[in-house]
């Protein structure tokens, strides 16, 4: 447990750093800690799918930004200490905390397998759709309704940034 | 003059050399999706970022001349079309949607699964396609050389 801890302070560490620098290509290099993070998470659990895919979204993600604020300076915005968005932050952060505290405190135990579908479809993947890869054979095969609304939502995405960025109508 | 279409010549040099084993690496993480870790996400994303890198390497018109936006959204939609068919396939055959209607084969072979191969070659050209045009239009926004086709409407 103790990698876990580590890399989770480290991942808290990457996100504040990410937040409190002004400079912006810093604060994406910060995020990409916070990514990387997440990948050796993933793998330290034993979920190489998902290790793969975060480190070359990460990758990607990481491109994107760097080129889209690269030369981009943002005004650091100093926000007045008003008291009403100082309470408003406190009780919402004591509600987050309380309402955790119960739904964490509800949960299995850490990594007990206690999931009735999960362990029928560990029993009866292979035999079911031949896969080998059980996480191909969950996402494409049980659960191919989930993976083909979430090529909608990126088909979706495309469409919003294509409209959004767009030649026509923009001023230089 | 160099300077102006991408970066130096040992980028270039590096790049020419690089980005056919990245491409190729995608292309195996997508079809052994479904007997190794990988699939058709990751393939895609790492499809993308071949392309990406040639994108940086060599300036936004030497490598949009080689694929141009309409390929991608052409293979964007294609991908989409292509999975949702299976889906109908599923319904058509067999009756169920999105049931696995092929032969499954032998397992552990490259030729097994039945339809989660070509579920994951639809969600291949989906994914490199979409991510790819996602970068094009948002990374270019503020390049120098968009002012010279700007009154070009896309």
């Amino acid at each position: 447990m103790l990698e876990h801890h580590v890399i989770i302070l480290l991942m808290i560490a990457g996100a504040i750093v990410a937040m409190e620098l002004e400079d912006m290509l810093s604060s994406v290099i910060a995020l990409g800690a916070v990514g990387i993070g997440l990948t050796l998470e993933f793998l330290l659990l034993r979920a190489p799918d998902l290790a793969i895919t975060q480190l070359v979204v990460e990758i990607l993600s990481l491109i994107i930004l760097i080129r889209a604020t690269v030369g981009v300076k943002l005004p650091p915005e100093k926000v007045k200490g008003r008291i009403g968005y100082f309470l408003f932050a406190v009780v919402f952060v004591v509600a987050f905390l309380v309402f955790s505290y119960r739904a964490l405190g509800a949960l299995p135990a850490f990594g007990s397998p206690i999931m009735k579908m999960g362990s029928l479809y560990v029993k009866e993947a292979l035999a079911k759709t031949g896969a080998a890869n059980i996480v191909s054979a969950v996402i494409l095969d049980f659960r191919g309704y989930d993976t083909l609304g979430e090529a909608t939502i990126l088909f979706t995405s495309v469409i919003g940034v294509l409209a959004i960025v767009r030649k026509v109508g923009r001023k230089p | 003059m160099r300077q102006e279409s991408g970066m130096t010549l040992i980028v270039k040099r590096i790049t020419r050399i690089t980005v056919s084993l990245i491409f190729l690496f995608g292309v195996y993480i997508m079809l052994h999706g479904h007997l190794t870790p990988g699939g058709g996400f990751a393939g895609g994303v790492i499809i993308a970022l071949s392309f990406i890198h040639l994108v940086l390497a060599f300036g936004k018109k030497a490598a949009l001349k080689r694929i141009s936006e309409t390929t991608i959204s052409a293979f964007e939609s294609i991908g989409g079309v292509f999975f949702w068919s299976i889906a109908l396939g599923g319904l058509l055959f067999s009756g169920v949607y999105f049931l696995n209607f092929l032969p499954k084969g032998e397992a552990f072979s490259l030729f097994s699964a039945g339809t989660i191969v070509f579920c994951n070659i639809a969600i291949f050209l989906k994914v490199g396609a979409g991510l790819f045009a996602i970068f094009v239009a948002l990374a270019f926004l503020r390049m120098p050389d968009e002012k010279e086709e700007g009154g070009k409407a896309a």
